[in-house]
């Protein structure tokens, strides 16, 4: 990255033949049409239009990362080496590992002993690796031609081409931007997006756990996985297209209940005349303040069968000495209880999000609207409720994804379930899409179903949330406020 | 009159049922917290207790917790290594915490200052990658530490809790697109680099947004259990404390620790509690706005 904000730091030059603000394959040719014999090298040579031109140390820059890139394709440092790497994304692994009996020379008896063979999970993340690499080759090569032909410019207008000097000085000026996002980029490079490509990938293959690089290799199989997930019949599939429902079910009720009571709270605490106004803000800030593991855990203790509540119901006399109120027991109980709880979680964190947003509607709304002669209701519903969703429309969207994707409070609460039901593949009734994949992928250790699903989560939360996003205000209006 | 008569007394209705509502409801929310606060300094053991108010009293909890008046063998052999776990959490959070809080304000800052060609195409990028579930590439960045030979390691939680956070970026971005551009200008025909800029002049404007950055990143560490779980597996003293928490109550510790995780979770929650409340002053701050007038 830093390496093509070099060659981009010309200095502003009088017209140039090439146009840089074309696209890249025009910018590409043109300078391969305009450029003279040591920039058409350069094309190949990294690095030798501005070595002949007098900028040795960007030269040598150049160049000698076109040598390390080479010598990692074709020969490799240590355990990475390109061709290798991408001959294995390929084949993902060809050596089956093999079972033989071996005779153990201290006790004399038979043992088994497996030799390994390729590891094909290794041969995926190589092979990703070695993309990524190949990508930034290109753009390293791009950056080269393009410095190429600016220094060449420069010498035939008789000027000296940039030092290495006012380069770097660049970096902090006129090409801060790259300064500033290189390391925040390599960090998403090889945490974020090296992982997300890795588990793309793996939703085409049957990386399983019967084939998981150790105990055999595994391939390349397509969109078999996906057929299996999204078809009716399979093992997953009926319990996919079950758990989308209840998913779906969960994410409205876990949504609106928590935005209508939220809303609720927060006019109440608003109202006029009411006292210790903040003392009441306090009380329910302090239970969204406290880590939520830390409630959610707390409230399981509470409800689950024989738990806090069901003793002390039984102490007071209204439970008998073994009933329970087996609030997590059946399906539908234990339904109603993660939306209930997370209403809990949720209600306070939304009044705070919501007080702000009423203290700022306009004050002389109400009042014209009381000259009108309109009541109370009246003003709620043509008034505050329309304000309301239209400033809160985006919180909603993102809450509504947030849901969808809302993993602590099932895990921590039920863990799915109950599962009672056993044609539900390793669900249980209040599992949602992302419990299931996490399940899948820890006690299955079916990776390439869990990436299907995952893609599948990924596709639902995208459509929804760009159609709002784009349509909203603050994607639009960016720099309204500038 | 009468009308008038009616319409107060409706208001006096009204505030009667909203008060009684809002006590009905903060005791719904407080009682939960108030259970753990006095359950973790009850004597009987077990998770089931019949009493809200424990009848007998000790801080026993909280000193076998921290392990504190424990020869070396006992320290070995207690499950709950709060004390460690505490300095890992802390240790891990803090680096995180510089990591990420300039990660995030150069990623922010370029984002709303700077203009290049690839900024609309990164911030689409990011919008994209955020919406993949979080953990569906947990095992892709397991093999990708196991491939660093960081496996089980303190230094993989930082870089995982660190490395993508530049991608969170849209609030400090946010707050960002508050402060006029012409201040800037100024300081660039007064002669000033951009990086210049950037340091003197944002950054000593954006206090709030820092403050609520660095808050942010700090607290993220304190919170995960489901990755750290996946890096530490059985090395307990390795864990965190949520981690650790989370594991004194499953089904095979609960009968003996679950005083102790009342206990711990107190401990954990006071300086978690606190830190939020300063978010939120910060938070609003910040969206209140950089230069006023």
């Amino acid at each position: 990255m830093i390496v093509s904000s070099v060659s981009a730091s010309g200095t502003s030059l009088p017209r140039r033949k090439v146009d840089f603000d074309c696209n890249v394959f025009s910018v590409i040719a043109q300078i391969f049409a305009c450029g003279d014999i040591f920039t058409k090298l350069s094309f190949l040579i990294f690095g030798l239009s501005n070595l002949v031109r007098g900028q040795i140390i960007k030269g040598l820059i150049f160049l000698g990362t076109e040598v390390a890139f080479f010598v990692y394709l074709f020969k490799g440092f240590g355990a990475f080496c390109g061709v290798k790497d991408l001959k294995g994304l390929v084949t993902l692994g060809e050596v089956e590992p093999i079972q033989e009996k071996v005779l153990d020379p201290i006790s004399g008896m038979e043992v088994i002993q497996t030799i390994p063979g390729d590891d094909s999970s290794k041969f995926l993340l190589y092979g990703v690796v070695s993309m990524l690499i190949i990508a930034a080759f290109i753009l390293l090569w791009k950056a080269n031609v393009k410095s190429a032909y600016i220094a060449q410019y420069a010498v035939e207008r008789g000027k000296k081409p940039v030092s290495i000097f006012r380069d770097i000085t660049a970096l902090f000026d006129k090409n801060l931007h790259n300064t500033l996002l290189f390391f925040p980029l390599v960090g998403i490079l090889a945490f974020t997006i090296t992982p997300l490509i890795y588990m793309i990938l793996a939703a085409f293959t049957n990386f399983d756990k019967n084939h998981n690089g150790i105990n055999a290799t595994f391939d390349w199989v397509g969109l078999k996985n996906f057929g299996e997930v999204l078809g009716r019949g399979g093992t997953y599939g009926t319990t996919f297209w079950r758990i989308l429902g209840w998913t779906i079910i969960w994410a409205i009720f876990a949504t609106f209940l928590c935005y209508i009571g939220g809303m609720l709270l927060a006019m109440l605490i608003n109202r006029r005349g009411l006292k210790f106004k903040s003392l009441w803000r306090t009380v329910f800030v302090m239970s969204v303040a406290v880590p939520q593991f830390v409630t959610l855990l707390t409230m399981r203790t509470f409800i689950e069968q024989n738990g806090t509540l069901d003793t002390f119901l039984r102490s007071l006399k209204i439970l008998g000495k073994t009933e329970t109120l087996g609030l997590l027991d059946t399906p539908l109980n234990a339904r109603i209880s993660v939306i209930l709880v997370n209403c809990w979680v949720g209600i306070p964190y939304t009044m705070l999000i919501m007080t702000g947003i009423l203290m700022n509607i306009p004050a002389d709304l109400y009042e014209s609207a009381k000259i009108d002669g309109a009541t109370k209701y009246v003003m709620f519903f043509k008034i505050t409720l329309p304000y309301m969703i239209f400033v809160t429309t985006p919180h909603l969207i993102q809450q509504f994804i947030g849901n969808i994707n809302n993993f602590n409070v099932i895990y921590l609460l039920t863990g799915g379930g109950p599962s009672l039901d056993p044609t539900m593949y390793q669900s249980g009734s209040t599992d949602l899409l992302v419990t299931w994949l996490y399940k899948i992928t820890l006690e299955k250790s079916d990776y390439c179903f869990a990436s299907a699903i995952g893609i599948c989560v990924f596709i639902i939360c995208a459509t929804l949330s760009l159609i709002t996003y784009r349509r909203s205000g603050s994607y639009k209006n960016e720099e309204e406020f500038q | 009159m009468r009308k008038e008569r009616s319409m107060s007394e409706t208001r006096r209705m009204g505030d009667i049922l909203s008060y009684a509502t809002l006590g009905i409801m903060s005791i719904l929310w407080i009682f939960p917290i108030i259970v753990i606060i006095l359950h973790s300094f009850k004597v009987e053991n077990g998770a089931y207790y019949k009493n809200i108010i424990p009848t007998n009293w000790t801080i026993d909890n909280y000193t076998r917790l921290l392990r504190i008046g424990m020869s070396d063998l006992e320290k070995e052999q207690a499950y709950a290594q709060f004390d460690k776990w505490f300095l890992n959490t802390l240790f891990v959070a803090v680096i995180v915490c510089l990591i990420s809080t300039f990660f995030v304000l150069a990623v922010s800052y370029t984002m709303s200052r700077l203009r290049f060609k690839m900024r609309r195409t990164f911030m689409n990028v990011a919008l994209i990658l955020g919406m993949f579930p979080g953990f569906m590439s947990m095992i892709a960045t397991y093999m990708i530490l196991k491939a660093l030979g960081l496996e089980q390691t303190l230094t993989a939680l930082i870089l995982v809790y660190s490395g993508g956070t530049g991608l969170g970026f849209y609030v400090a971005k946010g707050f960002f697109d508050t402060i006029p551009k012409a201040i800037d200008e100024a300081a660039w025909i007064d002669g000033a680099t951009k990086f210049q800029v950037f340091t003197k002049i944002t950054m000593p404007l954006s206090k709030p947004i820092i403050v609520y950055t660095v808050l942010q990143s700090f607290s993220g560490p304190w919170m995960d259990f489901i990755f750290v779980n996946y890096v530490m597996g059985t090395k307990k003293e390795k864990y965190t404390v949520a981690l650790g928490l989370y594991r004194m109550i499953d089904t095979a510790h609960i009968g003996e620790y679950y005083n102790q995780f009342c206990a711990g979770a107190v401990l954990v929650s006071i300086p978690l509690a606190a830190l939020f409340v300063a978010m939120q002053k910060y938070y609003s701050e910040g969206l209140s706005g950089a230069v006023k007038g």
